[in-house]
């Protein structure tokens, strides 16, 4: 299926990444190449087959709920852009 | 001092064992090596210092009769490895400077058998490529070029930056990953030996996700022994991954060298693609005419769904790499480029930090997974990602191994596919099937091209069966006696 620039912009909306204007059409036209290609899986009978969300057959595994880790907030905020007083600085949210 | 560089690990481990040299000698052999090798730009960075100081830290337990089944060899570490308090960029900008205050498991492993770390590996931005094009660093470069050309060729990918530092001798081995065949492609275009465990054999803990049900840590090494002595420290179960196997970790090293006869290996009918230079078919060939003369039967299978495993690979991985990356919000770590608003912020980060073919799959994961899409492409993907694993698991009851090529071709030029996505995705044909089906894998140098360039051999395993590939790699790498190594011009 072909996707148009209004269809990129709202996936690059959805993805949370700003493309100029004048990237929609040549994206458009990457990304309908790419997807014409993956029609092909549509060749192929999947009629009662059951999808694959793992490579593995293991059941996820569980462990008592307890605390295991944490009580180092520098450590936690060693990376963080913007900090102030042990917290995260963020723009704001609430108006 | 040159020479300890071009030491097997195996050889190494012997000659520290021996007290024929320090590992603070073997380590600044190494140091002075990758110095030496900036044009090829395998290191993103090196860590002389941290290097030296473990290696003296390695000498110190040797002499107290402590050493471990690593001690003093001098690795490199692939970029997407955090290591704790070195930087970790995952070849990308939007990490910036980013200091993990924590040590990945794999690489821990390696450290508490005594390893000692170099410095980190260039590697396409994300895993995401297949020529190392996509690395916020630059490409590295091939360490191998065509017998009487100066062009400067890709090591592959993602892993290039291990793959072309393990050939170019600027580390004994080193870490590397594999989620649509970014350890056995490199491997397999710079005469090196790259193994993708089982899924979840090695933790994926402190590995920058880029894929998790396809992601799989393993080692690139210049022998087959040397990946088995690597992959046995790497791998272990690890209850900080909920998808690491608890099972015990074999005696992979034991593997290697013993009698293949008697195994039945497949040849998959499928693998033979319109478009693939004779050469290459004529190597596979001649795999076939090796294994059958170390005693193994050779038996034709089918693989009928394999050549809908890029595609279904081209959702899957996308769709997951869309939530995945999802994280870089610019809040917490790494880069923030200020906008507006919050979202402005979000939107402002994601573009300046992520390069194209980052935003190229983030797209196609967030369209495959949005609604009125879902059912039509992603479930449908998991449904034929059954299928391939279906396929093996009918060869499976019949044959030991599978025998195949690596890669459809031999390096190519750094450039030459940069502007083709699908092109360049064709690359992994023969390893993606591998990741969906959660198999192990090995690639096998095993012969050069006409210009001179290496060629892989690729053996594909039962899940957890990574002995009988040892095994049977021991046996390709034997009979093949690849010697050829790159004429350094660097």
């Amino acid at each position: 299926m072909a996707i148009d620039a209004a269809t990129v912009r709202k996936v690059a909306r959805l993805a949370r990444i700003a493309e100029p204007q004048d990237r929609l059409e040549p994206l458009a036209s990457e990304l309908s190449g790419i997807l014409n290609w993956i029609e092909q899986l549509n060749e192929v009978d999947t009629e009662g087959v059951e999808p694959m969300t793992t490579a593995i057959a293991m059941p996820l595994p569980m462990r008592e709920d307890e605390v295991t880790d944490g009580g180092d907030p520098a450590r936690v905020l060693a990376n963080a852009p913007k900090t102030k007083d042990g917290f995260f600085v963020v723009p704001k949210v609430v108006e | 001092m040159g020479e300890l560089t071009s030491l097997t690990l195996k050889a190494a481990l012997d000659g520290l064992a021996a007290k024929q040299f320090s590992a603070a000698e073997l380590t600044q052999a190494h140091v002075e090596a990758v110095e030496a090798a900036r044009a090829l730009n395998a290191y993103v960075l090196e860590t002389p210092e941290k290097a030296l100081a473990m290696a003296r830290a390695s000498d110190e337990r040797r002499a107290k009769g402590a050493a471990g089944p690593l001690e003093g060899a001098p690795l490199g570490v692939k970029d997407l490895f955090c290591t704790e308090g070195v930087r970790s960029t995952a070849g990308s900008k939007i990490l910036g400077d980013f200091q993990p205050t924590y040590e990945s498991t794999v690489t821990a492993n390696l450290w508490r058998d005594g390893a000692v770390m170099l410095g980190k590996l260039n590697m396409d931005e994300f895993a995401m490529g297949s020529s190392n094009e996509t690395s916020a660093f630059g490409p590295v470069v091939n360490p191998w070029r065509t017998r009487g050309g100066n062009a400067k060729l890709t090591p592959g990918g993602s892993s290039g930056g291990s793959a072309a530092a393990v050939a170019a001798e600027l580390c004994l081995g080193a870490t590397a990953t594999d989620t649509g065949g970014s350890i056995r492609q490199p491997a397999a275009f710079t005469g090196t030996v790259g193994v993708k465990p089982t899924y979840g054999r090695c933790s994926r803990w402190g590995i920058v996700a880029f894929a998790s049900s396809l992601d799989q840590a393993g080692p690139i090494a210049r022998s087959v022994e040397d990946a088995a002595i690597l992959l046995r420290s790497m791998a272990g179960h690890d209850p900080k991954d909920s998808t690491s196997l608890p099972v015990e970790t074999p005696d992979f090293p034991a593997f290697v060298g013993r009698s293949v006869k008697g195994l039945k290996v497949g040849v998959p009918r499928e693998y033979r693609v319109e478009g693939m230079p004779a050469e290459i078919d004529r190597l596979w060939e001649q795999g076939v005419a090796w294994l059958k003369a170390a005693g193994c039967e050779i038996v034709e299978v089918s693989l009928p769904h394999t050549k809908y495993a890029l595609p279904a690979y081209y959702i899957v991985a996308p769709a997951e790499a869309s939530s995945n990356l999802a994280r870089y919000d610019g809040m917490r770590y790494g880069l923030r480029v200020e906008g507006g608003n919050l979202t402005e912020t979000y939107e402002a980060t994601r573009a300046a930090g992520f390069g194209a073919e980052v935003k190229r799959r983030i797209l196609i994961g967030a369209y495959v997974l949005s609604a009125g899409y879902y059912d039509a492409y992603y479930l449908k993907a998991l449904k034929v990602r059954r299928r391939i694993a279906d396929d093996f698991d009918q060869a499976f009851q019949n044959v030991d191994a599978l025998l195949t090529p690596t890669a459809p071709s031999a390096a190519f030029s750094l450039g030459e596919k940069s502007d083709d996505p699908v092109a360049m995705y064709l690359n992994d044909i023969f390893t993606v099937t591998v990741n969906l089906a959660g198999l192990p894998g090995i690639s096998v140098p095993a012969g050069t091209d006409a210009a001179g360039l290496p060629l892989g051999l690729q053996l594909i395993g039962r899940a957890l069966d990574e002995g009988t590939l040892f095994s049977l790699a021991g046996a390709l790498e034997q009979a093949a006696d690849f010697r050829a190594k790159p004429e350094k011009w660097w």
